[in-house]
């Protein structure tokens, strides 16, 4: 029996093994890790979406004593979106470390894309802590790999924030234990009632989630730990860690706590996320490095999925929550591919032109067409420009706050839009100001060509074809 | 000096908390989870291949989150090793403090093998086991071992990442040829648990003894010993 | 539940509360960084603290060993967090004076 669940986390922690014993050869065995893995993790999507929810009980215990696995519509689509993130990483990475840094890259990357998968899929309280500690570790050792100062220096920061959100999630874990007993998330779902106890660990494990989540006011860590890391980690990092602790937040919301949930909670997560947005976008337009840039994008991009919570507060079951879950869960994901691909393209930008300052830039887009035209697409995305995933999403969610009435959630979002494609114009303004001699399009096919995927993808691919996420998401997720 | 933040303002919230905490905490105390999982643990330990109910919860019930737990092992010490080497190493110790250290290390590695084989039914297993291999291992490094007793390079490497690799491989076995992923053979569950074990003993020990010496060891170990 | 074992689960989940209000407090006020990290683990000591209190069912019963395993792996993830915001450490001191 060949069960694809546990295969998504043990491969590449079989890959780390292999990379960690044989360093000579770290680059070939780690691709063939990340493309096994993201082979598996695509297998566990392919059949949520054909056979609905997947469960695996690891050590044929079953809940409540064992742990188990579960892949239902809304883990599956995060899960996928990861995976083919982190192959594009992977393939950029191939060719972006050299010998001595690629000894250290690979095997911290699997362990990293280990925990990612586990998360994606743990249906367990306490073995999510235990994946948010693998994902917390690994990120923050990768993010320093640079050994430059400011980058050890932020990711020690980051990794102290980290452990604080982690103890919090924790304590909030062992307070439901004490009361419900029980660890499985089904079980602990079926177990709860309203009450002050639960009312405490929602808040404890929320609030250490957000943390990691860099929701503002709680984002302080989150530009320089992301903008001094290595081009393949950043995009890892601002992709796909912080989405993760997203992902849990609302799993948390829509699986566990959802007798628990009031509008004051709701509410004060949407304010915080507009303020995010706002904050980080203006923090965007402003920065004069290209990865600071992308990193307050990203504190911005964050704010707008926290907006979602009070809007499904407010919106009662039905078609109407259904789409707009889907709006959220596709906001997410295109996020995902547009920032890794900003990302990878601003390293290869860096790379050529020895810096990222915005205002130097110029000609970069003659001597690297392919990677401005990613960042171009990738800035598609982010801004919300049709016919992107963020498009659409954005406006169901608009057309959602029109119907509840609660305009003031739909002025957030379009300053924030304004602010974005300000901050997108004006990088490729820059990149714009030389004769035009373009000679090659692709110059390192390695390394554009992942970043131009990603930007693809999230431009035209999730927003035109994003009916098929619909049908996934009936697996199981919001039913 | 007063300063509002430090000295009024967090103070408060913390005894807020506090009091949020305690009284949450007392609530769940007394509700109604009584047995919680205790229960149908023990009532499981005996099919579970150990007699002692935390080693079964450790190595089969929840095997999954040991598994993950090593890797986040694995993960602190590849970090360590990707910010530089080693420091130098303390001065070679004088004839009092080596010959204690070389009564207390075999000594150090007996109990681990001990703590190793006692965990089946009796409080230790590998976490206790491999935590003695590594305080042999500081102890050697205190007294000017510049290795610590740690192999070369290469072997460390195989040594460290040993726990995560025969515990994965198990699993995966035991899915492909077996029942599902980590569920052990009736019969067999007592000695995959001491394999899983032992190899987890080697790689914690050789990881916490590593871990304290900041770096990937020099290339040349003086001694032969190995932790 | 006797009201014995209430009061030692009650006592010894309180005694953890208090090394989670102390860690957290250290936490927010403390700036050096080996200050923080010694409040963190005590932070993690209080919540092992309050899982080893709920474990507890009597002197005759054998206790929960549930939570007892969650505190075992506990306790390893925090050393391997220590060790590295150690190293991280370690390093941030050796750029502040080389050699």
């Amino acid at each position: 029996m060949i069960d694809a669940l546990p295969l998504s986390v043990t491969l590449p922690l079989l890959g780390a093994f292999a990379v960690t014993v044989w360093p000579a050869h770290a680059r070939a065995l780690g691709l063939l890790a990340a493309v096994l893995t993201a082979a598996s993790a695509l297998t566990v999507t392919a059949a949520v979406w054909t056979e609905g929810v997947l469960r695996a009980d690891l050590g044929g215990w079953g809940a409540p004593l064992g742990i188990a696995l579960e892949a239902d519509g809304l883990s599956a689509a995060f899960l996928s979106m990861a995976n083919t993130v982190a192959l594009a990483i992977s393939v950029y990475a191939g060719g972006y470390f050299k010998r001595e840094s690629a000894r250290h890259f690979w095997p911290l990357w699997l362990l990293l894309w280990s925990a990612l998968n586990g998360l994606f899929l743990a249906a367990d309280l306490f073995n999510l802590y235990v994946t948010l500690e693998l994902l917390g570790l690994s990120a923050a050792a990768l993010g320093a790999l640079t050994g430059t100062r400011e980058a050890v220096a932020a990711n020690l920061r980051y990794l102290l924030v980290g452990l604080l959100g982690s103890m919090s999630y924790l304590l909030g874990v062992a307070l439901v234990y004490t009361a419900y007993g029980v660890l499985d998330i089904g079980l602990v779902a079926e177990a709860i009632e309203p009450g002050p106890v639960a009312w405490t660990a929602m808040t404890l494990m929320i609030s250490g989630l957000i943390l990691k989540a860099a929701l503002f006011p709680m984002h302080f860590w989150l530009p320089p730990a992301h903008a001094n890391a290595p081009a393949p980690v950043s995009a890892a990092l601002s992709a796909l860690v912080v989405k993760a602790a997203f992902y849990l937040v609302l799993r948390l919301w829509l699986d566990v706590f959802a007798p628990v949930l009031n509008e004051a909670a709701a509410n004060l997560l949407g304010i915080l996320g507009a303020a995010a947005v706002v904050w980080g976008s203006w923090r965007a337009l402003r920065a004069e490095r290209l990865k600071l840039l992308a990193a307050y994008s990203t504190v911005a991009q964050m704010g707008y999925l926290f907006i979602a919570f009070p809007l499904l507060a407010a919106t009662p079951p039905g078609l109407a929550r259904d789409n707009l879950l889907a709006a959220v869960v596709l906001l997410a994901l295109t996020h995902g591919f547009a920032k890794a691909g900003f990302f990878l393209a601003a390293g290869m930008v860096q790379k050529t032109a020895g810096h990222d300052r915005i205002d130097e830039l110029g000609g970069a887009a003659q001597a690297l067409p392919a990677a401005t035209f990613a960042i171009g697409l990738a800035g598609v995305a982010l801004i919300g420009l049709p016919p992107s995933g963020t498009f659409l999403a954005k406006w169901m969610m608009l057309e959602q706050a029109m119907i509840l009435g609660l305009w003031w959630w739909l002025v957030v979002m379009m300053i924030g839009t304004l602010l974005a494609a300000a901050y997108i114009f004006r990088v490729l303004s820059r990149a714009f100001n030389r004769e035009p001699t373009p000679y090659r399009f692709v110059n390192d096919a390695r390394t554009e060509l992942p970043a131009l995927l990603l930007g693809l993808i999230a431009t035209f691919g999730l927003g035109i074809a994003a009916q098929p996420l619909w049908a996934l998401l009936e697996q199981g997720a919001f039913g | 000096m007063i300063r509002p933040v430090e000295h009024i303002l967090i103070p408060l919230g913390l005894i807020a908390v506090g009091a949020l905490l305690g009284w949450s905490f007392f609530l769940a105390v007394t509700g109604e989870a009584g047995e919680r999982l205790a229960a149908v643990a023990l009532a499981h330990v005996p099919d579970s291949g150990v007699s002692n109910p935390v080693t079964s919860v450790l190595l089969n019930f929840r095997a999954y989150d040991t598994l993950l737990e090593l890797a986040v092992l694995l993960t602190a010490l590849l970090g360590i090793w990707s910010l530089g080497s080693a420091d130098a190493g303390f001065q070679p110790a004088a004839s009092v403090l080596e010959g204690m250290v070389a009564g207390f290390v075999p000594l150090l590695i007996l109990s681990a093998g001990y703590m190793l084989w006692v965990g089946a039914y009796a409080p230790g297993g590998a976490f206790q086991a491999g935590a003695l291999l590594g305080a042999a291992g500081v102890m050697l490094a205190l007294a000017g071992h510049p290795n610590a007793g740690l192999p070369s390079e290469g072997r460390l490497r195989l040594l460290v990442a040993l726990g995560v690799f025969v515990f994965a491989t198990t699993g995966l076995l035991l899915m492909v040829v077996g029942d599902g992923f980590l569920t052990y053979p009736a019969g067999l569950a007592k000695w995959l648990i001491l394999m899983i074990e032992t190899a987890a003993t080697l790689a914690i020990g050789a990881t916490l003894a590593a871990a304290y010496l900041g770096g990937i060891p020099a290339a040349h170990p003086k001694t032969g010993e190995t932790a | 539940m006797t009201n014995q074992v209430l009061f030692a689960q009650l006592l010894y989940g309180g005694s953890g509360i208090l090394l989670i209000l102390l860690g957290l407090w250290s936490f927010l006020v403390h700036a050096p960084l080996l200050r923080k990290l010694i409040a963190i683990n005590v932070m993690g000591a209080g919540v092992f603290h309050i899982l080893v209190a709920i474990a507890y069912r009597g002197i005759e019963t054998p206790p929960d060993p549930v939570p007892h395993a969650l505190v075992l792996t506990g306790i390893v993830v925090a050393v391997s967090a220590t060790a590295l915001a150690l190293a991280f450490g370690k390093r941030l001191d050796q750029d502040a004076d080389p050699g």
